[in-house]
């Protein structure tokens, strides 16, 4: 008999270990995690870098934490209670080593390189690709650009003036940066960071945005119209303070590319002295130029796509939409949320919603009096961002990393308040390799838990990706549409199909 | 740049595995890097240095000043003569340092060099001269151009080479290397210490100087090439090296009309000393160094010093200003019956020779001496090629035959130290900690962590105080 109670016995069999000087990546770490959560007697486990979000998450995990550095790696053990604490750590250093070890040959092989420098010296790469915690991207950006290497930034949290320093630094050398903050470039028919499988064809794409590249990529895909390079420049790029300087250097790149007979600029309205030079320096071009700016006002992604497509001479086919579920029964009084990974997927959503709707509250609002408070909730209509920077310090983007955004999701569907769910799923390359796989239970699970509050909850779904993805768009389609969710290849579609399945569109903001 | 998206593509990857698998996955060829983050509360300081932008050029211009030296062997001749000094005035090796603050092996050598000079008749009677802090000046070899190894003590009648550049006239100085054991540069002071010195300012300093006229500049630098090819590292290796020198120097030793006993125990005292072209290496380097001194913003290390108490480094764009911290203890074998108790922390200037490139940073080519440390072969080419990592440039005439004729890695960069953590690698004697002892032992020690980090504040608040102006 035990007198303690459950919170009482959890504590006790809570245990972290900091690890002073261990280093490993946020995506080697997040499968490390997986892997000892997995092992028996593990109830839960978190082996993380100690950064501000990584320590808020495993406080609110229940852990107690020490004083930490930024440089130490913590291990949260939460054990069985028939768990045994050694076995535990053993799993947390064999899956470490696990993750960490090369191939292993047989041949004494050279040490691998240590900084971008010493990589660049012992193969003749002609692309630098950057993925190190923001505020150490700009170092080793600036060996590849010392180097004369094109260089590409999946890092988000880097500095401004970091940004500014770099590709000053590059456009001096005739040099292209693609980000910081880029998740999407295609290159020789290679994808980077979040890609897309598509062929090869007439329409080279400049994106200041990843998921609105990717958008486009996908739909010209369905389309049957390809691509021949889509270049990245980070979302900054456009602003006063950067002044465009990829994105005309991506646009002179693509205009001397003897494939590409049109460029697609793809990115949120610019500055307004910025959107005259760009627009200035596309007349410059021998090759057309079309803009697709995501703004208030401005036609969305599908539209713009829908006029590239006639532009080369083809028709727009029907967007295609897949499954019914509970999708078309009309849903209670309440909210609509979005829950995105694509942080251009969200922007579109609420601009298209927030036609119909009024103003949408988020972590990335459109205006800043829409700002959500840090817990991410508000009794409006409202969409988050899973892969904005303050949700990514120090863990993976979410299109890896799944976890926020499910816990989330079986938040949104215990509020009464919630109506209906929006949700984007990115495939390709970069991207989780069955995103489904945790995604389709989880809205299974979602829209049982209204059903038995006596609610009916549509959950609707935009899948950006192509038949040639990894993971499959046919496979990732069927079982989100078996888990009951209706699912778009266009977003804009997807968000107007959400909009209409709202009883009452009550108005934002104050309305209760 | 066309090329982008036209030609082959091939990718370095840092950062997340995943994306570099992505890339793999396509069929791209994918290069690595093993990222850590940097040393603790460098990031602010990195990206300053890098966004600075005279550090390119700078550090090309440092690299290119220092292969273009070519040091040759001009003369022998007493250090008062050369330097300048008087009885009272003694160099030493390292970083500043008084003695209230000199460890055993320090005092043991300026206790040595006190009796030498004539300044006390024992030994032991100048610990009171030198506590006193009266009648005698203490000063690094390096603030005169000079270097000396462990101990580095250098004291008026003591005769030194003199290895110049000919396209410049610069010259840099080194004593005259005594063999190993009881010596003075370990801390010994015994009589046979001294009368060796004696016979060294009498004999054989004179004869050296003499056929190094005769003969003609001797080619430091080329010797250097050579001998890194007959498995000498230059630092504690150095048996190629003084054969070489000897072959050059023995025919106008015999001709120069000195008693034949004179010049039998002269060429019998190089030949029997493997490491008597140490004390050639070293200056040689300094030469090399001196060249990438003071150009505003390179981070390069243009010099890396132990005076028995302080580790110390100076940057090229950091002037005349040393960073220190406490000297380490070598890991390595010991002599007879020493042991790590008797051993003092790191000392001497003949961390140069790791500076320029050779030593241990070129441990690849000296597979002979891997187990002085209880190393082995593979560890020594691990070695070089770790030093490749923290190295702004590879010096083409110091090739390493068994990493396919790569160049030694040359040139620390004080920021790919920080970035990497990884630590240069020195190849050294170890003193006893009791002056009067000697040497005990041979091994290998690294700098205290933290100088590289001071180093680069100091260059990062340069390079904003350029920015502001």
């Amino acid at each position: 008999m035990t007198t303690s109670s459950p919170a009482d016995d959890a504590a006790a069999r809570s245990h972290v270990q900091l690890r002073t000087g261990a280093y490993a990546d946020s995506v080697t770490l997040l499968q490390v995690s997986k892997d000892v959560a997995a092992t028996d007697g593990v109830e839960a486990a978190q082996v993380a870098m100690a950064t501000p979000l990584n320590l808020d998450t495993l406080v609110a995990m229940g852990f107690t934490l020490p004083e930490t550095g930024p440089n130490d790696m913590v291990v949260a053990l939460r054990l069985a209670p028939d768990g045994d604490l050694d076995a535990a750590v053993a799993a947390v250093d064999a899956a470490l080593l696990a993750a960490t070890r090369r191939g292993a040959s047989g041949e004494a092989q050279a040490a691998p390189a240590r900084t971008v420098t010493s990589a660049l010296r012992r193969a003749d790469a002609g692309l630098v690709l950057i993925s190190v915690p923001g505020e150490h991207a700009y170092v080793e950006a600036m060996d590849a650009v010392d180097a004369g290497r094109d260089v590409m930034i999946f890092s988000d949290n880097v500095p401004v003036e970091q940004e500014i320093a770099l590709k000053r630094a590059a456009a001096a050398s005739g040099l292209l940066v693609m980000g910081p903050d880029c998740g999407t470039a295609m290159v020789g028919g290679v994808g980077l960071g979040f890609a897309n499988t598509v062929s090869p064809g007439p329409v080279g794409i400049v994106a200041a945005s990843g998921t609105g590249c990717q958008q486009l990529m996908t739909l010209f895909d369905l389309a049957g119209v390809g691509v021949s390079a889509a270049l990245g420049v980070g979302g900054r790029d456009l602003s006063a303070a950067i002044g465009g300087l990829s994105t005309r250097r991506a646009m002179d790149v693509l205009d001397a590319d003897p494939a590409t007979e049109l460029i697609v600029v793809v990115s949120k309205p610019p500055a307004g002295e910025v959107a005259d030079q760009i627009h200035a320096h596309a007349a410059t071009l021998s090759t057309p130029v079309h803009f697709a700016l995501l703004g208030a006002g401005e036609p969305d992604l599908t539209h713009a796509a829908e006029e590239v497509v006639r532009a080369l001479g083809h028709a727009p086919p029907g967007w295609p939409r897949w499954g019914d579920g509970v999708g078309d029964v009309p849903a209670g009084d309440g909210y609509l949320r979005g829950l995105f990974v694509g942080g251009t997927l969200c922007d579109e959503a609420m601009l298209v919603a927030g036609e119909t709707l009024g103003p949408i509250h988020s972590n990335i609002p459109l205006s800043p009096d829409l700002a959500l408070d840090r817990g991410l909730t508000a009794r409006t209509h409202l969409m988050i961002d899973f892969g904005d920077d303050s949700l990514t310090a120090g863990r993976a983007h979410p299109m890896i990393d799944p976890t926020l955004r499910l816990a989330h999701l079986e938040t949104v569907a215990a509020d009464p308040d919630t109506a209906v769910v929006l949700m984007d799923v990115v495939l390709g390359h970069g991207a989780e390799t069955d995103p489904a796989a945790s995604l389709a239970p989880a809205i299974a699970a979602a829209i049982e838990t209204a059903r038995s509050g006596g609610r009916s909850l549509p959950v609707v779904v935009t899948c950006v990706g192509t038949a040639a993805d990894p993971q499959g768009l046919d496979r990732q389609v069927r079982a989100l549409a078996d888990a009951g969710a209706v699912v778009h290849a266009s977003n804009a579609a997807a968000t107007r199909h959400a909009v209409s399945l709202l009883a009452a569109v009550p108005t934002t903001g104050d309305a209760r | 740049m066309t090329d982008l998206i036209t030609g082959e593509p091939s990718v370095v990857a840092v950062g997340a595995d995943l994306f570099a698998d992505a890339v793999a996955a396509q069929s791209v060829p994918v290069e690595r890097v093993d990222w850590q983050p940097p040393m603790a509360g460098t990031a602010a300081d990195l990206a300053t240095v890098a966004a600075d932008p005279l550090r390119a050029e700078a550090n090309a211009r440092a690299v290119a000043a220092m292969l273009e030296v070519q040091a040759g062997l001009v003369d022998v001749r007493r250090a008062g003569e050369l330097l300048g000094i008087g009885p009272g005035d003694f160099l030493h090796a390292g970083p500043p340092i008084t003695w209230d603050r000199a460890s055993g092996p320090m005092r043991g050598a300026l206790m040595g060099a006190a009796a030498l000079e004539g300044l006390v008749e024992h030994p032991e009677e100048a610990a009171e001269f030198f506590a006193s802090g009266n009648g005698y000046t203490l000063d690094p070899c390096h603030h005169h151009s000079a270097v000396g190894p462990m101990a580095g003590v250098v004291s008026a009648s003591m005769w030194m080479f003199v290895i110049e550049d000919a396209s410049t006239g610069r010259r840099t100085y080194c004593s005259l290397n005594e063999g190993l054991g009881k010596v003075l540069r370990y801390g010994a002071y015994g009589s046979d210490v001294l009368d060796r010195l004696r016979w060294m300012s009498k004999v054989l300093g004179p004869l050296l100087g003499h056929a190094t006229r005769d003969t003609g500049p001797i080619d430091v630098t080329a010797i250097l090439s050579q001998m890194l090819q007959m498995g000498d590292e230059a630092h504690n290796r150095n048996r190629a090296g003084t054969l070489m020198l000897l072959r050059d120097l023995t025919p106008s030793m015999i001709t120069s009309g000195a008693p034949t006993d004179d010049i039998a125990d002269a060429v019998r005292f190089v030949g029997g000393n493997d490491h008597f072209f140490l004390n050639l290496a070293m200056p040689a380097c300094k030469l090399a160094l001196d060249a990438a001194r003071d150009v505003d913003g390179s981070t390069m290390v243009v010099a890396m010093a132990r005076n028995g108490t302080d580790f110390g480094i100076q940057t090229s764009g950091t002037g005349d200003e040393w960073f220190t911290g406490p000297a380490q203890v070598a890991e390595g074998l010991y002599l007879g019956d020493f042991g790590p108790d008797d051993a003092n922390p790191d000392i001497g200037d003949s961390a140069i020779t790791e500076t320029a490139g050779i030593g241990g940073f070129s441990m690849a080519t000296a597979p002979a001496i891997v187990r002085l440390v209880g190393g082995t072969v593979p560890d020594a080419l691990a070695t070089t090629r770790r030093m490749g990592e923290i190295t702004l440039a590879e010096n083409p005439r110091w090739s390493i035959p068994v990493l396919e004729f790569q160049g030694a890695p040359t040139g620390i960069d004080v920021t790919k130290v920080c970035r990497t953590s990884i630590l240069p690698q020195i190849n050294t004697g170890m003193a006893g900690a009791v002056a009067g002892v000697g040497q005990v032992g041979a091994g290998l020690v690294t700098p205290p962590v933290e100088i590289f980090p001071a180093a680069l504040a100091a260059l990062a608040a340069r390079a904003r105080a350029r920015a502001r102006t």
